[in-house]
């Protein structure tokens, strides 16, 4: 026909033109090919990129472990196996529940067969297996257990150092404690976080702590140990405390870290810094004495003494019989506001700076005026943590520097002295606390607190608790702030107690003196061997030798200085 | 083995297996089991999760098999003239269950494609495009064979009845994939270069307007062309897949994707196949769509018949088209458009018109001899060869 040429030319174009169509699928497989191999095999340039920080960080690499000081473990991550079971799979949930039972023998039964018969596509069985349960439970051979891999956190200390260490939430994010401060880190870094934690002295002073806090049926305590030239923190107890791996179960009490979060009136303790400003600023010498016959009454407000001698005092006298009337009348010498510039000096209106996210915020009376001055010498109306004492009671005795509290140990600064803290008190000042602190011990409100060989000097106080704006008689807050040895100190140590009831060996006292102090003297008789601190005998007291001469009634220093 | 033997059998089958393109077949053959172990890796989490029982998918892939494969069979053992006059009458029919589809199927997600027939769901759109293939190379063919004989006219209607009965459904994508075979076999059919840039500026305008007038076409451009803007889940999770199958893959059931993707026993499982296989077992199945695409065209090189290469053209096109736009979705080489993957994913409609083309693929690539071709309507018959 005629038009026999046309389709022959046109099966011609249209076979080229389908081999053209052809290359381009071909292009277009290629390129499938190459993104194939683009992803699996160096995991996708870009497109990969926008999603990678879900799941493979926490993957693959694991939460680091924290230790103490010396290396122990106080946290790690460890792999465990959770169980898990869908119930539509089980035909006799009462068979399989003996069973599980038997592998688990702390699950409960009846609670067992419920879960399994719930006909729930999912329920937990256990979420931290050992090897050998999960070996066991996956011998059962029932389809309906499945197990998943998880990290759990496990804290081997347990409560020991629960309210420093802190927890995370099952998805292994800190929420409290170090565990929070230092989350990113934790969760980036490989290496061990070291704490400045003595597992040893922690055990030391949480056991003296849970002693008293028994004996004098305390609802609560507080320790610190803290190295005076570094600002670490050896040992930092709360008490009560809590399992750190189920802090659910925990009352919010418990969890509530009382060393650095609570704020107290920390009672006479504060007289060593009252005492130690009116030193510093001269106001006052050792020989300086005030009338304290008569009860100081400012407007409402009546200051009177706790072991009131009724005559006039000399300073170390006010100070070792914790004379409110004495350190008012010591305190009225630096006028208006020296006291308030003092303590904001050594920190007491900021919290402290550590690295935990449970600060306390101070509570001090703003505006500042004459009575809190007198008030504030005693350490009435104004509200601290026990950290912020322990930390100024270390500049106090360390000749004078004001340390940064440190809880993660960081050789750069453990090795720098306290050449880099602020100057709060003069050298002189400093040995002349240490003097003061030294005859509380030897002459005073203090003595329960004789570690023997260990030169221990310190300072009582007993706050009665402000309860909804009234100060509770028999509820107190009981502490001895305390430093070793007084020759050279080393270590602050503070102990507390919440709430102490006189005990039938305290003749009715549940003081200070009879409750803090004897927990520090067991600490200090403890704790100073394992530092190589050598017990000297001779040496006890020896900072107190010639204040005899301060003193009306002074047996004791007498006898000490007539002894060397 | 058995071709001398094969030589001298008469039989219907004798004669197919002689002729057949038997590598094609086995090709055909590879991907239809790699299939049904593919759903059955993929499909229980997906029932399960939408609370069917684990090898619902799989039971019912496996039932849908033997009508496609009976349509395979069916369709190549045809000779030309009934592959165009099957295909004119699924053109028609699968055209008026569209139609019907529109008035009395079941809105699913926003559109009626399905009808309910003899107690099984029917997407009829999956049969308008290998019958389109077919119906509109004959139209064209028959054009250049026969004057006065309309049938580019024709053929332009046809398509013109199908994608606009499909834009109502609506069912963008299958619109799109239509009009490529259909584009495609216009061009091959010898359009003027002209043309074919006007005509592809149209289908850029095309594009383009889409993206204006329709807000899911927009955000779905706009979430490929900045990954980071919007919801990217499938295509993230189908990205995580492919890397974490690696070389070697997870193993067969190892892998996780299925048990995030909603549909990853259809339009994602090129990922539960790079995650549970690797990367060895995907590049084979790319090589094995390669390798039709290629042996089929080779076949066809030295036909000197218009329909055969035109109509082959087409369905090439679709099988091409689809498996790329399948892959490229989920490697985010292309914007994420829900397409099956022929032979592999999940979908009694999809699978039967699967085999339906290739069973037409198949035959047009069958070696002349044999079965009768119909003299009356090839120009080429009549020419200069009568046997290839």
């Amino acid at each position: 026909m005629n038009a026999i040429p046309r389709p022959i030319e046109n099966i011609r174009i249209a076979k080229s033109r389908m081999g053209f169509a052809v290359c381009l699928f071909l292009v277009g497989y290629l390129a499938v090919g190459l993104r194939l191999a683009d992803l699996t095999l160096l995991r996708g340039g870009d497109g990969t990129a926008i999603h990678t920080p879900q799941k493979p960080a926490i993957a693959q690499s694991r939460r680091a472990d924290i230790t103490d000081r010396n290396g122990t473990l106080l946290a790690s991550a460890l792999e465990m196996a959770a169980a898990y079971a869908d119930t539509t799979l089980i035909k006799e949930p009462s068979i399989l529940a003996n069973d599980i039972h038997a592998i688990l023998p702390d699950e409960n039964k009846d609670k067992l067969v419920k879960k399994l018969s719930s006909g729930k596509k999912f329920v937990w069985l256990r979420r931290d297996l050992t090897p050998k349960q999960e070996y066991a439970l996956n011998a059962l051979g029932s389809p309906a257990i499945n197990f998943q891999s998880e990290d759990r956190r496990i804290y081997p200390a347990g409560a020991l150092t629960a309210h420093i260490v802190g927890y995370t939430d099952i998805d292994g994010i800190g929420i409290a404690g170090i565990e929070k401060s230092f989350d990113a880190s934790l969760r980036d870094k490989n290496a061990p976080l070291q704490l400045t934690l003595d597992l040893r002295v922690q055990h030391i002073l949480r056991n003296a702590l849970q002693k008293r806090m028994k004996e004098f049926s305390a609802v609560g305590a507080t320790g610190i140990v803290m190295d005076v030239h570094t600002g670490e923190i050896i040992a930092m107890v709360s008490l009560p405390d809590f399992d750190p791996h189920k802090p659910g179960d925990a009352k919010s009490r418990q969890r509530f870290s009382t060393a650095t979060l609570g704020v107290y009136e920390m009672g006479s303790t504060f007289k060593l810094f009252s005492t130690a400003a009116a030193l510093e600023a001269k106001q006052v010498s050792f020989s300086t004495s005030f009338d304290t016959k008569e009860p100081i009454r400012y407007g409402r407000f009546s200051i009177n003494d706790y072991h009131a001698k009724r005559r006039r005092l000399t300073v170390p006298e006010i100070f070792i019989y914790s004379s409110n009337i004495g350190t008012a009348r010591i305190a009225q010498t630096l006028g208006e506001t020296g006291l308030r510039d003092f303590y904001a000096k050594l920190g007491f209106f900021t919290p402290v700076p550590v690295d935990l996210p449970e600060r306390g915020k101070p509570l001090y009376p703003r505006p500042w005026k004459d009575i809190h001055t007198l008030t504030g010498s005693f350490g009435h109306g104004i509200a601290v943590t026990p950290l912020h004492i322990t930390r100024a009671a270390a500049a106090l005795v360390n000749g004078g520097i004001l340390v940064t509290p440190h809880i993660i140990k960081d050789n750069a600064t453990s090795l720098s002295p306290v050449a880099q803290g602020l100057r709060v008190v003069s050298a002189d000042t400093s040995e002349a606390m240490r003097k003061l602190m030294s005859l509380t011990v030897v002459e005073g409100t203090g003595g329960k607190a004789k570690a023997a060989g260990y030169d221990v000097g310190g300072k009582t106080g007993t706050a009665e608790k402000n309860i909804k704006g009234r100060y509770v008689r028999d509820k107190l807050i009981s502490s001895f702030l305390a430093a070793f040895p007084m020759r050279e100190p080393r270590y602050v140590v503070l102990a507390s107690l919440d709430e102490p009831k006189p005990s039938k060996n305290s003749h009715g006292y549940a003081t200070g003196g009879w409750t803090g102090a004897p927990v520090v003297g067991e600490v200090v008789a403890q704790m100073a061997p394992l530092y190589g601190i050598d017990p000297d005998f001779d040496a006890d007291g020896m900072m107190t030798r010639g204040m005899e001469k301060y003193l009306k009634e002074g047996k004791n220093v007498a006898a000490l200085s007539a002894h060397r | 083995m058995t071709g001398r033997m094969a030589r001298s059998d008469k039989s219907v089958l004798g004669l197919w297996w002689r002729n057949t393109d038997r590598w094609t077949f086995a090709a055909f053959m590879a991907l239809i089991a790699a299939g049904v172990f593919l759903v059955s890796a993929a499909s229980p989490s997906v029932a399960e999760r939408i609370g069917l029982a684990p090898f619902h998918f799989v039971k019912r892939h496996i039932v849908f098999l033997f009508p496609a494969l009976g349509a395979l069979l069916a369709m190549s053992l045809a000779s030309r003239q009934t592959l165009w006059r099957v295909s004119t009458l699924v053109f028609s029919g699968s055209l008026f269950l569209c139609i019907l589809a529109i008035f009395m199927g079941p809105e699913i997600k926003g559109a009626t494609r399905w009808v309910h027939m003899f107690g099984v769901s029917l997407q009829p759109s999956e049969f308008l495009k290998p019958s389109l293939a077919i119906v509109s190379a004959w139209l064209m063919a028959r054009h250049h064979d026969r004057e006065n004989f309309p049938g580019y006219q024709l053929s332009i209607t046809a398509f013109l009845i199908a994608a606009g009965v499909l834009l109502v459904q609506p069912d963008f994508g299958m619109t799109f994939v239509l009009a490529c075979i259909w584009g495609a076999q216009l061009f091959m059919a010898g359009l003027p270069l002209l043309l074919v840039f006007v005509l592809g500026g149209l289908v850029v305008a095309g594009i383009i307007g889409a993206y204006i007038m329709l807000p899911h076409v927009a955000s779905r451009i706009d979430r490929f062309l900045d990954p980071a803007a919007g919801d990217n889940y499938q295509v993230q999770k189908s990205l995580d897949a492919f890397g974490n199958g690696g070389l070697f893959g997870t193993g067969p059931a190892h892998g996780q994707v299925k048990l995030k993707l909603p549909d990853a026993h259809a339009d994602f499982i090129f990922a539960v196949i790079g995650e549970e296989l690797g990367l060895i077992a995907t590049l084979l199945l790319v090589s094995v769509f390669c390798f039709i695409i290629v042996r089929s065209f080779m076949r066809i090189r030295h036909s000197d018949d218009l329909f055969v290469v035109l109509a082959t053209g087409g369905l090439l096109t679709q099988l091409a088209l689809q498996s790329l736009i399948h892959m490229g979705s989920s490697l985010q080489l292309l914007p994420a458009k829900g397409m099956t993957l022929p032979f592999i994913s999940y979908g009694g409609s999809s699978l039967i018109a699967t085999g339906f083309s290739a069973g037409l693929l198949l035959a047009l690539t069958r070696r002349r001899a044999g079965t009768a071709p119909d003299p009356s309507w090839s120009p080429v018959f009549r020419g200069k060869k009568a046997h290839a």
